[in-house]
């Protein structure tokens, strides 16, 4: 929820940073916007989302702590550096496709064709693809995690880990 | 006081807050609210521009159908790289017709606010069926079932209903005679083509964009709605022309 709170400001910031008119002549219609929101959407709502999860499931499932703690680290820090991959590479395409779409030669004419940028475009659009991956794994993680972590209170229920009755005196108490 | 110190004691009362919170947000939007009581003064017009014909209008709407406005913006910016690459920036005006506009957000493909009459029919016909053909490195989907699809003309009547309801001027003739104009608009020897020019404007492209003139397919809508593409007014090439520059 920290690092959540983290991305929370810089993608905030990073919007005020992203209407300024000389910066968004270069970021608008580029990748630079598509790494803004998923540094939000990822970097926030998804990690704010599983640290609720992570403390709302053993709660409503009467548990002490989810089914294996080191799982939900392995989700944290894959979900992080699915984040950073995702949004460094968008970072990086969207200046490269800004920049190259205003670049002029020597000659005062335009040096690229949109086609040029697009095939600048390729290691970033890999990287994009697995830092979404990474992503992805550490949500499968986190889902299993979940569902085991449900799946064991069931069990536990059945072998009479029920809150019990409090006695108050009843004579189904053995006589000491 | 200091202004932490100040801040420390507004935070405490509830009320104060709410209406300092009022206050603030207030300036933000009168901000933004206040220029566009001069949006009369601010906003060009082209009385010379024309409507959609419902050929187009079905285009269209193939376009929204596909998604092709997540890649393709429609809107060039007032800066001299994307005048140079795309042509004469956009005006407001040019969007008046747009419902909904569709001036996109991400520029995956290139712009395609004045793609009209840039590329040939045939290019685009060719483009449509594999990018690939025309564009080697293009990682645009192909869209070959447009060829073959017929275009639905019975509900275009409705389509132009539905426009003239959020201000769109098409008269009654226009919404009785829609399935008959998209038909003679993408065949040029029909006897049903004449009423496209009486009723659209003579500039209107009367022909067979698909290249078979006897069938009416989704490619034809979609050519002719590409090939119109900031072509509805001249307004936008004046200015520059007056400043001497661009094309």
């Amino acid at each position: 929820m920290m690092v959540a709170a983290v991305f929370y400001g810089l993608t905030t910031f990073e919007g005020s940073f992203m209407a300024i008119r000389s910066v968004n002549s270069l970021s608008h219609y580029t990748d630079w916007t598509v790494g803004h929101v998923h540094a939000g959407a990822l970097g926030w709502v998804a990690m704010i989302t599983f640290g609720s999860i992570y403390s709302l499931v053993p709660w409503l499932w009467k548990r002490d702590s989810m089914y294996s703690a080191a799982m939900v680290e392995a989700h944290f820090w894959f979900a992080l550096a699915g984040t950073v991959v995702y949004v460094f590479a968008m970072w990086n395409s969207g200046i490269v496709q800004g920049l190259m779409w205003r670049t002029y030669n020597d000659s005062g004419t335009l040096a690229y064709s949109f086609i040029d940028s697009l095939i600048a475009m390729r290691p970033y659009y890999i990287a994009r693809a697995f830092g979404g991956l990474l992503f992805l794994i550490g949500g499968c993680i986190g889902a299993y995690n979940v569902w085991m972590t449900i799946r064991t209170s069931g069990t536990a229920e059945k072998t009479g880990d029920l809150p019990v009755p409090r006695p108050a005196g009843l004579s189904a108490q053995p006589a000491e | 006081m200091s202004i932490f110190g100040f801040h420390y004691n507004l935070e405490r009362k509830a009320i104060g807050l709410v209406l300092g919170i009022i206050i603030v947000a207030s300036i933000g939007g009168l901000v933004e609210i206040a220029p566009l009581f001069t949006i009369h003064q601010t906003v060009e017009d082209a009385p010379d521009m024309r409507l959609y014909t419902p050929l187009e209008l079905a285009g269209r709407n193939i376009y929204i159908r596909e998604g092709c406005y997540a890649c393709h913006s429609q809107m060039i910016r007032t800066l001299r790289d994307e005048v140079d690459r795309y042509g004469p920036y956009s005006l407001a005006v040019e969007s008046k017709y747009d419902h909904p506009m569709l001036w996109g957000s991400k520029r995956t493909g290139p712009d395609l606010a004045r793609i009209g009459e840039k590329y040939s029919d045939q290019w685009h016909v060719a483009h449509l069926n594999n990018p690939r053909d025309v564009v080697p490195v293009s990682v645009m989907p192909a869209y070959n079932w447009l060829s073959t699809t017929e275009l639905r003309t019975d509900d275009l009547s409705l389509h132009l209903k539905a426009q003239r309801k959020v201000g769109v001027p098409y008269t009654d003739e226009m919404i009785a005679n829609a399935e008959l104009d998209a038909y003679g608009q993408s065949n040029p020897d029909s006897p049903q083509a004449d009423g496209v020019g009486k009723r659209y404007g003579k500039d209107t492209h009367v022909r067979a964009f698909d290249g078979a003139p006897g069938e009416l397919t989704e490619m034809d809508a979609l050519v002719a709605y590409l090939q119109v593409l900031g072509h509805l007014t001249d307004a936008a090439a004046k200015p520059i022309a007056q400043a001497g520059g661009g094309k």
